[in-house]
């Protein structure tokens, strides 16, 4: 999609100055996920597992998405998810796996997911979380 | 007649194609090079780098694994081709991710032989998939090269 088809999706996106946090072990899927949100226009930083999510949230930044991956060593993204829900945290959290079945997608939204998305993403699976997220609503 | 650049043009089209078509590739690769731009003129290569990265190591890994027989850790060996089922899946090498689906099925039903037999298979495709991308990558510098534009392929 070039710049000028995303801003008709997301008209206000420009402006929006939106944040995202990349939780990811793997180096291929957070270089992809970091471009996809830069092409977005979103600040993005990123982590390489659930824990050291909670420890950024512990010194005190904050995001308005996380990109929260499943499977990963320490603290994996249920346990993350559970965690930062538990601290009060009200940042939007899509879980993103490529673990698909109806059981495992049951417990990772119940840990206290706003959407889910399986991988890879793409720019359309992104522009639907954002959209899901209302993350294009200016009200 | 041809020009050069017209040559290559049309060169990197077929093999495109065929990359596609013999099912090195699938459509996850695409959304990779759409993401490609001014700002990052080399994110493809570099997201294939830290994918053959990840083949080597987690290969690696695998084959350790493997080696000690009579006590395998075939948890490791499932968590390590998750890991490549995952990183194949997102640079769209199908071949490889459908190897990774079998070794995880040889892995679950403890199968030795079916797991040492399928690796050897993964560790010779994504090396198969790094030279052809090699090739590929060649080609579009040298249209580059040559003054040409890298054609857009539609699939």
């Amino acid at each position: 999609m070039t710049r000028n088809q995303i801003a008709e999706e997301l008209p206000n996106l420009a402006e929006s100055k939106l944040t995202a946090l990349v939780v990811d072990d793997s180096f291929v899927n957070q270089t992809i996920h970091q471009k996809l949100l830069n092409r977005l226009g979103i600040e993005n930083d990123v982590v390489t597992n659930g824990k050291e999510a909670v420890d950024v949230y512990c010194s005190g930044r904050n995001y308005d998405l996380i990109l929260m991956d499943m499977d990963m060593p320490i603290m994996n993204g249920i346990q993350a998810t559970k965690r930062l829900r538990e601290m009060g945290i009200e940042s939007k959290i899509a879980g993103v796996t490529t673990r698909a079945n109806e059981g495992e997608k049951k417990e990772f939204m119940e840990a206290g997911l706003n959407d889910f998305q399986e991988k890879p993403l793409t720019i359309s699976k992104l522009l639907s979380i954002l959209h899901k997220l209302n993350f294009y609503v200016q009200t | 007649m041809d020009t050069l650049i017209a040559q290559l043009q049309r060169q990197f089209r077929d093999y495109t194609i065929s990359l596609y078509h013999q099912g090195f590739l699938d459509d996850q690769f695409t959304e990779l090079k759409k993401l490609q731009d001014e700002c990052s003129p080399d994110f493809v290569a570099e997201v294939v780098t830290l994918f053959f990265e990840d083949c080597e190591k987690l290969i690696s890994n695998m084959a350790r694994a493997l080696d000690q027989t009579g006590n395998v850790d075939f948890k490791l060996v499932g968590s390590s081709v998750h890991q490549l089922k995952g990183s194949s899946s997102s640079v769209g090498a199908k071949r490889v991710k459908g190897l990774c689906v079998t070794l995880k099925e040889c892995c679950d039903s403890q199968n030795y032989e079916g797991c040492v037999r399928c690796l050897q298979q993964v560790d010779i495709e994504y090396k198969t998939l790094k030279a052809k991308l090699q090739d590929l990558f060649n080609l579009e510098q040298q249209i580059v090269q040559a003054g040409g534009r890298i054609p857009q392929v539609d699939i």
